[in-house]
């Protein structure tokens, strides 16, 4: 995806990034051949199923594949490969310049530690504080979160806070160090719709306050209109679009997209008979079928579908699209 | 846009073949090589245990008045030597795999047969009955329990039934606390929920949903009490109460062989590593039936 | 913390009663008298030797008495082991057994906890395959087979320890038992804990601590152990009562004064009152340890709290 060219090394640029499984009937390719980068202080959202790769680009990006997953191609946190980096290297990156953020933040969260030890310990790690400090920061951190008597409560276990609570503590984690890049996958998909909305608008306030790259994983393209600025739709391990947010909900250009966003419910339409859905399902990423992975449920299909993948291409300077059709 | 289905059709989707727990399960077994080895070597003994003594010339019991404690002598077809008293070893061995196996296989079943039921039942019914059920097992388990075993032993005398039906009823214990707390998570699970509201009757209940998720740490279980199972019956052998003479056991051979050790090696030697090796055997499929059955682990 | 201890020490006394009552009529109805020998004792001595130790009475009346004396710290004395008491039997042979079980348990724990730590953390390596598989000859081999072997070659052939005799406790004497003893709970704790550990380090948690960017060891020794310990301490409890009380096996070898012994002989030569005795400490071993375990356990888990 073309980056806003304005001189300044990207935050993230990946390159030709896949990633492999081994598993025990094959390999299977989460990731396939995606690029695209992320500049300073820009929002972008990933968009996709299950399955799409969408968790998994970042998790390599981060470094933490499970054990049977490899990662190659290339991947730059302002100019530093991080693909193959030393772990010391890498562990001066993450946690402290590039932040991740996850779905489950009862399961995310270590139920044995005080959040107060799980929060200190980046700071004594990566800022070299004394534990004072850190707990004050800290404090501060969950103050800024709004989670009431944040002195009192730091010192409590995960288990012990609600789940939209231990979703802001998790936020106030990643973000004690002021990272450049704070990568959300999914964070509020376990949370009630109410708390939902609570969160991303906390995220969005303190994206703007730190001036903070923000990369929002989602399977929701309603909260991607409301905080990201461009945004890529993946389908079985491959970007099918990128675009920015207000030209891709005008005027999707892809199959996939299109259908994604015919499936929203919305709130200005009266309710009639069945929801709108994508036929079929998405596919085996052992057995993907040759040509591009979405033929089969595209009801736009043409011959050449069928024998070649189609490539990313650019066909604006600012969206790009991986689909034979010239246009919808 | 004709992506679009109006009308929720699912259309027919090329068939992925559902798999079911237990092929699943089989799966992954066969690919766990130190399983699937242990398996065939423990057929092998098996095998050997029923067949081999048919390979030999000699008897079990019979003293051979001329060759007591030689060592392994392939010419007379003493393969594996012969004890103090002249008897062929490796026939002897072969005997006390039958004797060691049947105990393992058969006092494990007894406990099964026990454990299951009772935690099955504690499980299920739950409220006080299960109170009083587990109660009853916690106080049991501070009985020093071997003991009663030495017990029974010396007042019954050293009748092999009787030796299965003991050890069988020391391993229930932990068999029934397994039993019950799978049946207890599981009764709390949505899907019998599920069935219950839709009105099917508790026994089907039991049979289509309870049973096969219990039976699966059951069967774990169940391979890993049967080393334990051959341990204790060593053990006995080991203090003088085990089978009667002449019939034997790897852990009475091995007992004879320890006393033997420094100057008629071999007498130790075979029984202990065919004990050793099934052992191994059934602790490897343990746990590769362990890790088999699963479903978290991937 | 402290009531709940109180509390549970309380709830102890019951189950107590119940062991020691359960204990009782099983010894009392099984048939064989501990005065039964190859001939028949003329049945007048025989009704006095049983009228000396109540023996003559009815069941129940002996029950009472028996419960009656040891509220007084009375165990009675031995049937078969003259001039001692119970009580005394078991204090003097007691120690040693907890001596050379707290050495055996302090080793398992120290070798058995690292070695499995180290075999989940290279799961499926060389390591990870070496380590259990000497791991499992503990559990494979019986501990009277490893006894002699190891006192063969450390103690015989290589000369390098004392072998067969208590030599009142000194440490070198009890090198030999120790290892033997401690072989099968180092491997079976190494085993439960490299299979706890496994597991712990594939929760999303773990994952959360690599991605703050911490050191490998810290995610280990701070994230990772607390929970991986907590089965292992489950284990514990029963073992180390086991321990405490001794191994017959490995006092029998090596000549070691416990009670372990008593928990064969007392049985075999139906020595009523020793026999209880045996049961009692046994019984009183296993609840303490559990209570241990689980104020342990509450220590380690925050989500158990007594109050």
């Amino acid at each position: 995806m073309a980056a806003q060219g304005n001189g300044q090394t990207p935050v993230l640029a990946v390159s030709h990034l896949e990633t492999v499984f081994a598993t025990p009937e094959g390999e299977v390719k989460a990731v396939n051949d995606v690029s695209f980068s992320v500049n300073a202080g820009e929002a972008v959202g990933v968009v996709g199923e299950s399955g799409s790769g969408k968790s998994q680009i970042f998790m390599s990006v981060m470094g933490i594949l499970a054990t049977n997953g490899q990662a190659r191609g290339s991947v730059k946190f302002k100019g530093t490969e991080l693909l193959d980096l030393e772990r010391s290297e890498l562990n001066r990156i993450r946690g402290v310049r590039m932040c991740m953020i996850f779905q489950d933040p009862m399961t995310s969260l270590n139920p044995y530690l005080t959040v107060s030890r799980q929060m200190t310990e980046v700071l004594t790690t990566h800022k070299g504080m004394s534990t004072a400090d850190a707990r004050k920061a800290s404090i501060a951190l969950l103050d800024r979160v709004q989670i009431p008597e944040a002195a009192r409560r730091i010192d409590m276990y995960p288990h012990e806070f609600s789940g939209g609570m231990r979703q802001r503590v998790m936020i106030a984690m990643a973000l004690l160090c002021q990272p450049e890049l704070l990568i959300a996958d999914e964070p509020t998909t376990a949370l009630d719709v109410t708390v939902q909305a609570q969160i991303l608008e906390l995220v969005s306030g303190l994206r703007r306050d730190f001036n903070m790259a923000l990369v929002l994983i989602t399977h929701d393209m309603g909260v991607i209109a409301g905080m990201c600025e461009r945004v890529m739709v993946m389908y079985a391990g491959r970007v099918v679009e990128a675009a920015p947010v207000s030209q891709v909900f005008h005027s999707p250009q892809h199959p996939y997209t299109v259908g994604l966003l015919r499936s929203m419910p919305r709130l200005d339409e009266t309710a009639h008979g069945r929801l709108a859905t994508i036929a079929g399902q998405p596919p085996n990423l052992q057995r993907l079928p040759a040509g591009c992975s979405f033929r089969d449920r595209c009801d736009r299909r043409i011959e050449v579908c069928a024998q070649e993948v189609p490539p990313l291409r650019p066909i604006t300077p600012e969206r790009s699209k991986a689909c034979h059709l010239q246009a919808l | 846009m004709a992506v679009i289905t109006q009308h929720g059709q699912i259309p027919d989707l090329e068939e992925t073949q559902g798999r079911s727990l237990w092929q699943d399960a089989a799966r992954r077994l066969r690919r766990n090589r130190a399983s699937v080895a242990s398996m065939i070597i423990l057929a092998t003994i098996a095998l050997l245990a029923v067949f081999g003594p048919l390979l030999s010339p000699h008897p079990y019991d019979e003293l051979a008045w001329d060759a007591m404690g030689v060592a392994p002598d392939f010419e007379r077809s003493f393969w594996f030597g012969t004890d103090t008293l002249g008897r062929d070893l490796f026939v002897r061995t072969m005997y006390g795999a039958r004797v060691s196996l049947m105990v393992g296989i058969i006092a494990t079943f007894v406990s099964l047969l026990i454990g299951v039921a009772y935690g099955a039942i504690a499980g299920f019914v739950g409220g006080r009955v299960d109170a009083v059920m587990m109660r009853t097992v916690d106080i049991l388990y501070s009985l020093p329990f071997l003991f009663f075993v030495i017990l029974l032993m010396v007042i019954f005398g050293r009748n092999l039934f009787l030796i299965f039906v003991a050890i069988g009823a020391i391993q229930w214990l932990t068999m029934a606390r397994i039993v019950r707390g799978q049946t207890l998570s599981l009764k709390r699970k949505e899907f019998i929920e599920a069935a219950h509201a839709a009105g099917v009757s508790p026994m089907t209940i039991i049979r289509r949903h309870i049973a096969p998720n219990v039976i699966g740490p059951v069967i774990v279980y169940a391979t890993l009490t049967v080393p334990e199972v051959m341990l204790t019956e060593s053990f006995l052998s080991f203090l003088g109460l085990g089978v009667q003479e002449p019939l034997t056991s790897w852990g009475a051979l091995i007992s004879d062989g320890v006393k033997n050790m420094e100057t008629r090696p071999w007498m130790l030697l075979f029984p202990a590593a065919f004990l050793a090796v099934t052992l191994f055997c059934l602790n490897f499929i343990g746990d590769g039936l362990r890790d088999a059955l699963d479903p978290k682990d991937r | 913390m402290l009531s709940y201890t109180l509390r549970r020490l309380l709830g102890a006394i019951p189950t107590l009663f119940l062991i020691i009552t359960i204990a009782f009529f099983i010894m009392r109805l099984t048939p064989g008298g501990p005065f039964d020998r190859e001939r028949p004792i003329p049945p007048e001595i025989e009704k006095n030797l049983l009228a000396a130790y109540d023996l003559d009475k009815p069941l129940l009346v002996q029950y009472f008495k028996y419960m009656g004396d040891i509220l007084q710290g009375d165990f009675g004395p031995s049937f078969k082991i003259h001039d001692f008491s119970v009580a005394e039997l078991i204090a003097i042979n007691l120690p040693a057994s907890i001596k050379l079980g707290g050495y055996a348990l302090v080793l398992a724990v120290l070798i058995g906890i690292p070695l499995g730590s180290i075999a989940a953390l290279r799961q499926n390596s060389w390591i990870d395959y070496t380590v259990m598989g000497v791991a499992m000859t503990g559990i494979a081999v019986p501990n009277f087979v490893i006894a002699p072997i190891l006192t063969l070659v450390l103690g015989v052939y290589l000369g390098l320890l004392p072998v067969g005799t208590w030599g009142g406790g000194s440490l070198r004497n009890l090198v030999l038992p120790t290892i033997a003893l401690a072989l099968p709970q180092i491997a079976f704790i190494a085993r439960l804990m490299r299979g706890s550990m496994v597991e712990v380090l594939r929760s999303n948690y773990i994952r959360t601590a690599r991605a703050k960017g911490l050191t490998e060891r810290i995610v280990l020794s701070r994230h990772a152990v607390k929970a991986a310990l907590l089965p292992v301490v489950s284990y514990l409890g029963p073992a180390a009562a086991g321990l405490m009380t001794g191994s017959v096996v490995i006092e029998t070898i090596f000549g070691i004064p416990g009670i372990g012994r008593y928990f064969v002989s007392s049985a075999l030569n139906r020595d009523y009152t020793l026999v209880m005795g045996v049961v009692i400490t046994y019984g009183a071993a296993v609840i303490l340890f559990n209570l241990l375990v689980d104020l342990v356990y509450g220590f380690l888990d925050p989500k158990v709290r007594y109050d």
